[in-house]
């Protein structure tokens, strides 16, 4: 089963080479990571997508607590939860091509972000299966680049993933 | 006070109570090695950058303190690589310095530039890299604190040449307090209770015990529960010296090569505590066929051992002293009858105990047996005090199931990782511990030359280490297995026609040679080298075709032992 974990990291040197070599290391397969600066710069949040039976994604879990520099872990699988994903497509843009792109754009809830003579570039925000419906629908257009940020996600309502007060 | 990068790291090291630290300098340590020159802390200097991460390690599992190494960049530093993940597979705690090219040279491919935190960051617990001077008191301090808390292990600190030169105010460190890294010391009572109530609800209990028990310091613990409750113990190879091996309710060490009556205690048992062990593929065999009757225990101080191979059903995250201490907390004004409870389940476990002991053929033509060597050794050391060491395969096996242990950390042994090269490079690390103990490293002739050259640094120091290899005139485990499993096609596992002359070469480094080449020789030659105060190497000629058993081979069940 796929699982989305959530992870605090101390935003240090190296933590996301110990995180990724934990994975690789073991045989952990990463459907995608991201990892950015939260609101408090001292900390880094990753979330990795990851396939694996429940006994591989618990060592998983247990793993990633056992780095050091790794502050808390939740799989966000288990609770209600958002999840959302980037994705930048550049589509074949001509002539006959535009209204359509522009359309699918619109149901979808996206923006044309750049245009040129040969291509619009639209920017789609959303839920996995959003953004694969617009890719097929925009597909036999013709997509000439794409560029995805890998999921982010976070709990719903009151449940959080913070450093413990000390 | 201003003070070099050099200067805190020898405040620093004299703050952690280290009192001698193994290593060879090179460039960019020097400005440390300079500052080393004038300071109390004893240093010992290998020959190999790999021996001094060994003697750490080896210091570290006969003392239960923190090993230091410190080994110049680039090939120093990657020299140490197989002695940290020797460490790192065992949980041994150690710290390993190592020097690191400038700063702003970093990543420029200089001279004698490595990668070292990324080449380690497999097997090491943490590492840092110190990029600032005034950072350098508060890094040591935390490597000390992370190598020795929770699960122990090997940590590695990476100091540039520049970091270590630059004057700064000492501010000494204080106690490190990470919101990252707080492992569970102690352990949940309920848990704690509900173990209890199936040990006591068990017919056929065993204790299988790991090397977490002997890194937590709670072996005495463990026999007085054991004890009480006439419980049979198992020992793995990391956990020989736990328990008295003599004891009546010892089974010995279980697994690949251990005896009959552990193996066959666990396959029948129908609740197995697990205690600092982690149910490792040379233990279980195939996991299917392991221990199949039975409820399982575990307690181990790290989640990740519990339930990875084996599912626990009732698992207990906490230190072994705490956990112990609370299992005997259960014992005051319990009423089970433990006699009553256990009495058929030790006969039967005795049956099996004197059916199946450990046992040896002597050779009629007087041709020396391995084994007997090894019993001798034991024997003649009677009363003295001495500390184990060995190196890895055969010789390793029969220094595990003929010597008597007991006592904690007097066997050390790479486990884990299984590191051929490891035996003297121990040895010459807890004799400096302990001077004034009786240190012997079990060998064989293909190991020991892994890092024959550390005898320099012993006949240096006056580590007046007792290597015996048991010279058999091959790679021996590897012989066996060929022997068993490849038709007997010994491919590239003889050593015989090339070995130098062991005796020669001890002498040549100005340690003693001794040599036996029939059994009646071996108690002398043994004698002679335990009064003799410097280094000696024992070149025991021992029956070439001698295999251990028994043996269950690998991926297979109990039902599979090759007795003799």
């Amino acid at each position: 089963m796929r699982h989305t974990i959530s992870i605090l990291v101390e935003n240090k040197f190296g933590v996301l080479a110990r995180v990724a070599g934990l994975f690789s290391g073991r045989g952990y397969n990463i459907e995608s990571l991201t990892v950015a600066e939260t609101h408090d710069p001292q900390i880094s949040r990753m979330t990795i997508v990851t396939r694996g039976e429940d006994r591989v994604i618990e060592q998983i879990n247990k793993q990633l607590n056992k780095l050091v520099d790794v502050i808390k872990v939740m799989d966000v699988t288990q609770d209600e939860h958002v999840e959302r994903e980037l994705v930048l497509v550049k589509i074949n843009a001509e002539e006959k091509n535009r209204e359509e792109i522009l359309r699918m754009a619109e149901i979808f809830r996206g923006r044309v972000v750049d245009v040129s003579a040969k291509s619009y570039t639209v920017e789609i925000t959303g839920s996995e299966e959003k953004i694969k419906g617009f890719l097929e629908m925009v597909r036999p257009l013709g997509i000439q680049e794409m560029s995805r940020t890998g999921k982010v996600a976070i709990s719903r309502g009151a449940k959080m993933l913070a450093p413990k007060n000390r | 006070m201003k003070l070099s990068g050099s200067q805190i790291f020898v405040e620093c090291l004299k703050a952690e109570g280290v009192d001698v630290i193994f290593g060879l300098p090179g460039g960019v340590v020097l400005p440390v090695y300079d500052v080393l020159y004038d300071s109390d802390i004893k240093h010992i200097l290998v020959r190999h950058e790999q021996g001094a991460a060994h003697m750490a390690d080896g210091y570290s599992r006969a003392t239960g303190r923190c090993g230091v190494a410190l080994v110049t960049s680039g090939p120093g530093a990657t020299n140490t690589v197989t002695g940290i993940a020797t460490a790192y597979m065992d949980s041994i705690p150690m710290v390993i310095f190592t020097g690191q090219v400038n700063s702003n040279l970093i990543g420029n491919d200089a001279f004698q530039e490595a990668d070292i935190i990324g080449m380690t960051r497999p097997c090491t617990k943490h590492s840092y890299l110190v990029r600032d001077t005034r950072e350098l008191a508060q890094t040591i301090k935390e490597a000390f604190y992370i190598a020795m808390t929770g699960k122990p292990g090997p940590v590695l600190v990476d100091l540039p040449r520049d970091v270590m030169v630059k004057e700064v105010e000492y501010i000494p460190a204080v106690k490190p307090s990470l919101r990252s890294y707080n492992p569970t010391v102690e352990g949940h009572m309920a848990q704690v209770k509900k173990a209890f109530e199936k040990i006591k609800e068990a017919k056929k209990p065993v204790l299988y015990v790991g090397g977490g028990m002997i890194l937590a310091n709670a072996s005495a613990e463990m026999a007085r529960f054991a004890m009480a409750c006439k419980i049979p113990v198992t020992t793995t190879l990391m956990a020989l010296g736990s328990f008295n091996s003599r004891h009546e309710l010892a089974l010995g060490m279980l697994g690949m090569h251990g005896t009959y009556a552990a193996n066959m205690a666990m396959h029948e048992a129908d609740l197995v505590v697990a205690l600092g062990a982690r149910f490792d593929d040379r233990v279980t065999g195939r996991l299917d066929a392991f221990a199949p009757n039975s409820e399982k225990i575990h307690v181990d101080i790290d989640p990740t051992s519990i339930s990875k191979n084996v599912t626990a059903d009732v698992p207990v995250v906490g230190d072994l002293l705490d956990v112990m201490k609370k299992f005997n907390s259960l014992l005051d004004g319990d009423k089970t009858d433990w006699d009553g409870n256990h009495r058929e389940w030790l006969k039967t476990v005795g049956e099996w105990k004197s059916l199946y002991p450990l046992r040896y053929d002597k050779s009629p033509t007087g041709v020396i047996k391995p084994q007997y060597v090894v019993e001798e050794l034991c024997r003649a050391a009677e009363g003295k005090d001495a500390i184990y060491t060995t190196e890895v395969g055969q010789a390793q096996m029969w220094a595990a199931q003929f010597i008597n242990f007991d006592k904690p950390r007097t066997f050390l042994t790479s486990g884990g990782l299984g590191t051929m090269g490891y035996g003297l490079p121990a040895a010459i690390g807890a004799q400096a511990a302990y001077p004034d103990r009786l240190v012997v490293d079990v060998a064989g002739d293909g190991s020991i030359q892994m890092n024959i050259q550390e005898l320099a640094t012993a006949v240096q120091y006056g580590l007046n280490v007792k290597v015996a290899i048991l010279n058999n005139g091959c790679l021996g485990m590897v012989r066996q297995w060929q022997e068993l499993f490849y038709k007997r096609r010994y491919s590239f596992s003889d050593l015989a026609s090339s070995n130098p002359d062991f005796v020669k070469l001890a002498e040549a480094y100005g340690a003693v040679g001794l040599r036996a080449t029939k059994e009646s020789e071996v108690k002398d030659v043994i004698k002679q080298a335990y009064a003799t105060n410097k280094p000696v190497i024992m070149d025991f000629v021992v029956e070439r075709e001698e295999k251990v058993f028994p043996m269950v081979p690998g991926g297979g069940t109990v039902k599979d032992i090759i007795l003799m």
